[in-house]
């Protein structure tokens, strides 16, 4: 058949793009989950535009310890005076950037490692899976402080650390749901057809196994947004004087006993934040399982 | 348990007057059953036939007062018996389920719990409703074995379900049916995942243990053959509406509408045989073992297959079929023999193919749900063996894949949809033309037409021939189906326990003399005559 000219044969209708597909499902979601998306976007905002969003930087001392709110300083100021909502809005940015780094990371070893333990089985997902049974076995807050005593306090140490032992539980999920993906025919017909590894794994299975892992992300994302928190209140996650919820919380929680807020602030802020993603995941995960209103 | 008195025949049990029932997709509620009305008198058995999503199965359940989840009973009236099911309160309802209405579903082995022995869920029911005592149950149950001809009926109940085959099961799941002695059992679809030799006995046994109970049966099917031998009266429906309704001879003479016409059609396709010398593959005594080479799936099996022909393998399930499939693809290297494919020895195994040869072998399978990726367009799916083997990209690409479209019978528009945006027919559809882009010799049917409706499988069959015509490809049509066989197939392989049974051109192997496995296999197809199950039964008692 002739294939010499790439003149279409046929005029293809579009149909609705991505986008759109978007749009409606934005137009059907509940309230939480709106409520869940506008405090992740606000988070966001802050995140990214610290600098600008800020009245004073990350360090500046602008008056006395333990002042009150005022309009110089909002929340009021810390122990050595610095202002507190600046220090908020700049925390956003370390402790949610060192989340999401670290999350990401996690997925990339984990899942990746998951879905080809499915794939090969034998000897390498025995092996995986057994290393990762010996990891599940240890509680994630003892063992990573013990680690981040034995290499030393840094950001970097605390992304690899926690990216490190989380990827045990992704793997734990995307083995499983990989699992499911890898007996079905169309993964025998890919292989049958001559594909490598890379389009088996990447075009044909994660796309299937996506909703639940997206859904995963959000959670995990949440439990190491609370692991670095609770680190850095124990002062060894992010080390001063970088801006951090969990640290801010540490340094200030003796007001507390005085009547003044001021710990309050950080601690509600990471709760805020826990609360919305769950909302936002909460949504998916109903709309992507398939799951409908019973009778 | 009802009376004796009560089980008079001829009186009316359940009656159903201008059902209506919604069903709830995309958030919107749309009519299964479209005003249907049903009588069914005790002792009678009742066919309901149609295609998937006639709503056979809905109407069915709904003679329990049962919707399924995202289903509702809209208007109209089910008396059962004197009770008004849709009106009453859920726990009268429940009352009645599996006590008086009892429902036996298709799939025994889902419908098992695999924990509990057979004979504790078979008289659960019973003892639950404390219609009998423990005892008194488990006797009735063994007797119950007895007379559905389960073979040791004292000590079957002791196994657990996957201990017993599926023929068995399927028969104690309607022994779990009958405990409570109900007035009413629905049959939904429970022959269709079983062979053809296995689907005999477990008819037989059905048919006679309501004719002994005098039970009044709602017997849901799309196979007219089966709904034949056990119903008295058939219905036939379509899109939610009664297309006709008859007693079975009647219906079977002489149809009235044209749609049952059409379903009756159907096994008319007939394709003239033809063969050629050019052995386009040659298997030469293959075995084949699974886990490390405890058990022969595969036993010495010799064919050749000519270049242009259908050659159709036949066999029960675990004959060996898919599994010949599978040493021929190189999914499982074969222990033993060779396998030529135009004259050349194939590698033995998948990874030692080069992308040419495996171009040239295409595959087609069952169930076009699971081989067509459900995150992929159309686009993406017969495109891709089009750049993968052919190198072609972009436009030209869309070109071709356009063009595929138009010869398996679709059209542009399909070009961006998602596999769950098609029907069943028009999935298997997209498979072929996936195994088409490959412009291949040889493509390897498994079973394509089993999960489709019967005038579905007739287009995609014809459409399957029509695309030999235009090709000259090859088709291995591994089938367990005999008028699928029957319709299409040059030559025959009949498989039986992982050897090569018969093979030979279709006029050969379809006429006597048989071998004795053939002869079994042949004769246990359902025919069209209501007649046939009896008369098979009386053949074959007279034999032993």
């Amino acid at each position: 058949m002739s294939t010499d000219t790439t003149a279409p044969l046929r005029n293809i209708k579009a149909r609705r793009t991505t986008l759109e597909n978007i749009v409606r499902n934005l137009k059907t979601a509940p309230v939480s989950a709106w409520f869940g998306m506008i405090v992740i976007l606000i988070y966001a905002i802050f995140a990214i535009f610290a600098p600008w969003l800020a009245p004073h930087s990350e360090n500046e001392v602008i008056g006395k310890a333990y002042e009150h709110g005022s309009s110089l300083a909002l929340l009021g100021t810390d122990q050595i005076g610095r202002d507190l909502y600046s220090r908020l809005i700049y925390g956003a940015r370390n402790t949610i950037g060192i989340a999401v780094i670290t999350t990401l990371v996690s997925f990339l070893v984990g899942g990746s490692l998951g879905v080809l333990a499915a794939l090969k089985r034998g000897w390498l997902d025995q092996g995986v899976s057994r290393v990762v049974d010996a990891f599940l076995a240890i509680p994630v807050l003892i063992f990573a402080l013990m680690m981040l005593a034995v290499v030393g306090k840094s950001v970097v140490n605390l992304i690899i650390i926690l990216a490190l032992l989380d990827a045990t539980r992704v793997f734990r999920l995307s083995r499983a749901v990989a699992l499911n993906a890898v007996v079905m025919d169309y993964v025998e017909s890919a292989k049958l057809r001559g594909e490598g590894m890379g389009w088996i794994v990447f075009k044909e299975i994660v796309p299937n196994i996506l909703p639940p892992l997206i859904t995963e992300f959000g959670l995990r994302f949440c439990f190491v947004f609370l692991t670095i928190s609770a680190l850095s209140f124990l002062g060894v996650g992010v080390q001063p004087p970088t801006a951090d919820w969990g640290s801010m919380v540490a340094e200030n929680k003796t007001l507390i006993t005085f009547g003044n807020p001021a710990p309050l602030y950080p601690a509600a802020a990471i709760a805020l934040l826990t609360v919305a993603v769950n909302f936002v995941v909460d949504w998916f995960l109903h709309k992507t399982s398939g799951l409908r209103d019973g009778k | 348990m009802a009376s004796d008195i009560k089980r008079v025949k001829g009186d009316v049990l359940l009656e159903i007057k201008n059902l209506v029932i919604d069903g709830k997709s995309d958030d919107e509620w749309k009519p299964i059953i479209r005003g249907i009305d049903l009588t069914l008198k005790r002792g009678e058995v009742l066919g309901l036939i149609g295609e998937s999503g006639a709503g056979k199965s809905t109407l069915g359940l709904a003679g329990m007062g049962y919707a399924r989840p995202g289903c509702r009973i809209t208007s109209g009236t089910i008396n059962f018996d004197g009770i008004d099911l849709v009106a009453a309160s859920e726990e009268t309802r429940r009352g009645l389920w599996g006590s008086r209405i009892a429902y036996v579903a298709q799939s025994a082995a889902a419908s098992f719990n695999p924990a509990h022995h057979i004979i504790d869920q078979t008289i659960e029911t019973a003892v639950g409703h404390n219609i009998m005592t423990r005892e008194k149950a488990e006797a009735d149950a063994r007797d119950l074995y007895k007379r559905l001809q389960l073979p040791n009926p004292d000590t079957i109940g002791l196994r657990f379900p996957h201990q017993v085959s599926g023929g068995q099961l399927q028969r104690a799941m309607t022994a779990m049916a009958m405990s409570c002695r109900p007035d009413l059992i629905i049959f939904d679809e429970p022959t269709t995942a079983l062979d053809v030799t296995t689907q005999v006995e477990v008819l037989a046994a059905m048919r006679n243990i309501v004719e002994q109970f005098n039970t009044a049966a709602i017997y849901i099917t799309h196979d007219l053959a089966v709904v034949a031998q056990m119903a008295h009266r058939i219905m036939v429906l379509r899109y939610g509406n009664l297309v006709e309704e008859a007693p079975t001879r009647e219906m079977l003479k002489q149809p009235t509408q044209e749609y049952t016409k059409s379903l009756w059609a159907v096994r008319k396709l007939q394709k003239p045989e033809t063969t050629s010398d050019d052995i386009i593959l040659n298997i030469d005594g293959v075995d084949a073992t699974y886990g490390g080479g405890t058990s022969k799936v595969l036993d010495n099996v010799t064919v050749k297959i000519p270049r242009g022909t259908t050659v159709a393998v036949v066999g029960e399930s675990g004959s060996g079929k898919s599994t010949l499939a599978r040493a021929i693809t190189g999914l499982l290297p074969p222990s033993k023999g060779t396998i030529s494919f135009n004259g050349k020895a194939l590698p033995a195994a998948l990874a030692n193919r080069d992308r040419d040869t495996l171009r040239r072998i295409q595959m087609i399978y069952q169930s076009a749900d699971t081989a067509l990726n459900p995150r992929q367009t159309v686009r993406d799916i017969i495109g891709r063996p089009l750049e993968f083997y052919l190198g072609l990209k972009g436009a030209a690409n869309d070109r071709r894949v356009v063009q595929l479209l138009e010869n398996i019978e679709l059209n542009e528009s399909y070009i961006d949809r998602y596999p769950g945006e098609m029907s069943g027919g028009q999935k298997q559809r997209i498979s072929i033309a996936r195994a088409l882009a490959a412009e291949p010799e040889l493509i390897i049917c498994d079973e394509v037409t089993s999960a489709l409706d019967q005038i579905v499988q007739e287009e995609i069959l014809q459409l399957l021939m029509k695309l030999q015509k235009e090709t000259n490809v090859t088709y291995l049509f591994i089938t367990h189906d005999i008028a699928t066989v029957r319709a299409i197939s040059d030559e025959i392989v009949v498989m039986h326990r992982g050897k090569v049974v018969q093979q030979g051109l279709k006029s050969k192997v379809l006429n006597p003399p048989y071998p004795a496995y053939t002869e079994l296999l042949l004769s246990s197809v359902p025919q069209m005559d209501p007649d046939w199950l009896t008369g098979l039964l009386a053949k074959r008692s007279a034999k032993v």
